[in-house]
């Protein structure tokens, strides 16, 4: 598997990284399904990511509905300047929970 | 232009095409057309009604096979391209025809998702989500259970360009995306156009022959007439140019050509 995962003050952290393309997303699905099924909060960071195509938000989508389904929790940290421009184009920046970092994220949590 | 455009227009060719001659039988359609378009462009191809504009379009897609002159496309030669080359090419490409050409029997999803079922192995669901979204960036978000018959006009181009985004393509031909549109539904066609080359990096050969349009979104313009380039060029330049027939074309004026009588009567009498 092309991605890693931490566990990091209660949320489990799949970091993406490079490009998240068709021949990657598939990856990125699997690792953060696997931590959704695990019952773990998640949080996907993408501040290292090049470039993600709409097979890999399409990913994040599938996560995060997986997870309202659980009642799990879920969002977006550190999303770079080039995935940011992907998920406005289908207006999905106003649908993730979005964060600059876990920290912002625990602060919002309360 | 942003900076991300800025960027995106200094870099390698998406598309080349060297001194391309094509014929209709004897009847010359293109003339030694000569035509680069760099990444990240929106590269507006323009010209009358046999100008050879949707010829050198079918050259482009390798529909049909240039009787000289080189095509190149992403790097990649076209004349000889071995298969799996060209179907690797493919995946890289997006063609929205001017008719649409949705499957009349398949939903619009079901046409949306086509190119990801025929060159991807991905999850179901992954498929049916990027399906949707490309369908809610073209503004048809819950018509995907429609057939093309119940769609508009202006729709079915919008579900055709759905279906030719749906691979996140490197180069996009988009053939008249404003013919037959109102100016309203042509001008959020043009505002889409322009968002996806910022937002998915996209170069993007829109051919057409309406003005309002090709101004509104060109980095750069070739003009065709005849077979051969009037003029390519910023769309800046196009429009100061000192052309005549450029500016005729512009200004729609029609074309006033001396007569050769010989050659005239000759036409009439078949001879």
């Amino acid at each position: 598997m092309s991605f890693g995962h931490r566990v990091e003050r209660g949320y489990a952290v799949v970091a993406l990284r490079g490009d998240v393309d068709l021949a990657r997303s598939p990856d990125a699905r699997a690792l953060i399904l696997q931590c959704l099924e695990q019952k773990s909060d998640l949080l996907v960071d993408l501040s290292e990511v090049d470039y993600i195509d709409s097979s890999g938000v399409a990913s994040l989508v599938e996560g995060y509905q997986m997870a309202k389904k659980e009642g799990l929790k879920f969002g977006l940290i550190g999303v770079s300047e080039a995935a940011l421009s992907v998920l406005k184009l289908a207006r999905l920046d106003q649908v993730f929970p979005i964060h600059a970092d876990l920290d912002a994220r625990l602060l919002d949590d309360g | 232009m942003s900076s991300v455009s800025d960027r995106m227009l200094t870099s390698d060719p998406v598309v080349e095409v060297e001194n391309l001659v094509a014929h209709y039988g004897s009847h010359k359609v293109l003339d030694g057309v000569n035509l680069t378009v760099n990444a990240g462009e929106i590269h507006i191809i323009m010209g009358g009604s046999g100008s050879g504009k949707s010829t050198l379009l079918r050259h482009l897609l390798g529909l049909r096979r240039v009787t000289s002159g080189r095509i190149r496309l992403l790097g990649h030669e076209l004349d000889g391209v071995h298969r799996s080359e060209l179907q690797e090419l493919r995946k890289q490409i997006g063609v929205s025809f001017q008719g649409g050409a949705l499957l009349s029997s398949m939903t619009v999803g079901e046409n949306v998702t086509l190119p990801l079922r025929e060159h991807t192995r991905l999850d179901e669901s992954t498929m049916a989500i990027m399906a949707r979204m490309k369908l809610e960036v073209v503004n048809l978000g819950g018509f995907e259970h429609f057939m093309p018959a119940q769609l508009s006009g202006g729709m079915i181009k919008r579900a055709a360009l759905a279906r030719a985004i749906v691979m996140d393509p490197k180069l996009l031909f988009f053939d008249e995306p404003s013919a037959g549109l109102d100016p309203v539904v042509s001008a959020e066609l043009d505002e889409l156009i322009l968002r996806l080359r910022e937002a998915m990096h996209m170069s993007i050969v829109v051919v057409t022959h309406e003005l309002e349009s090709a101004f509104r979104i060109a980095d750069r313009m070739t003009v065709l007439d005849c077979g051969k380039i009037l003029i390519s060029d910023t769309a800046d330049k196009v429009r100061n140019s000192a052309n005549s027939r450029v500016q005729d074309l512009l200004n729609r004026r029609p074309r006033v050509e001396e007569l050769d009588a010989d050659a005239y009567l000759a036409r009439l009498t078949g001879e």
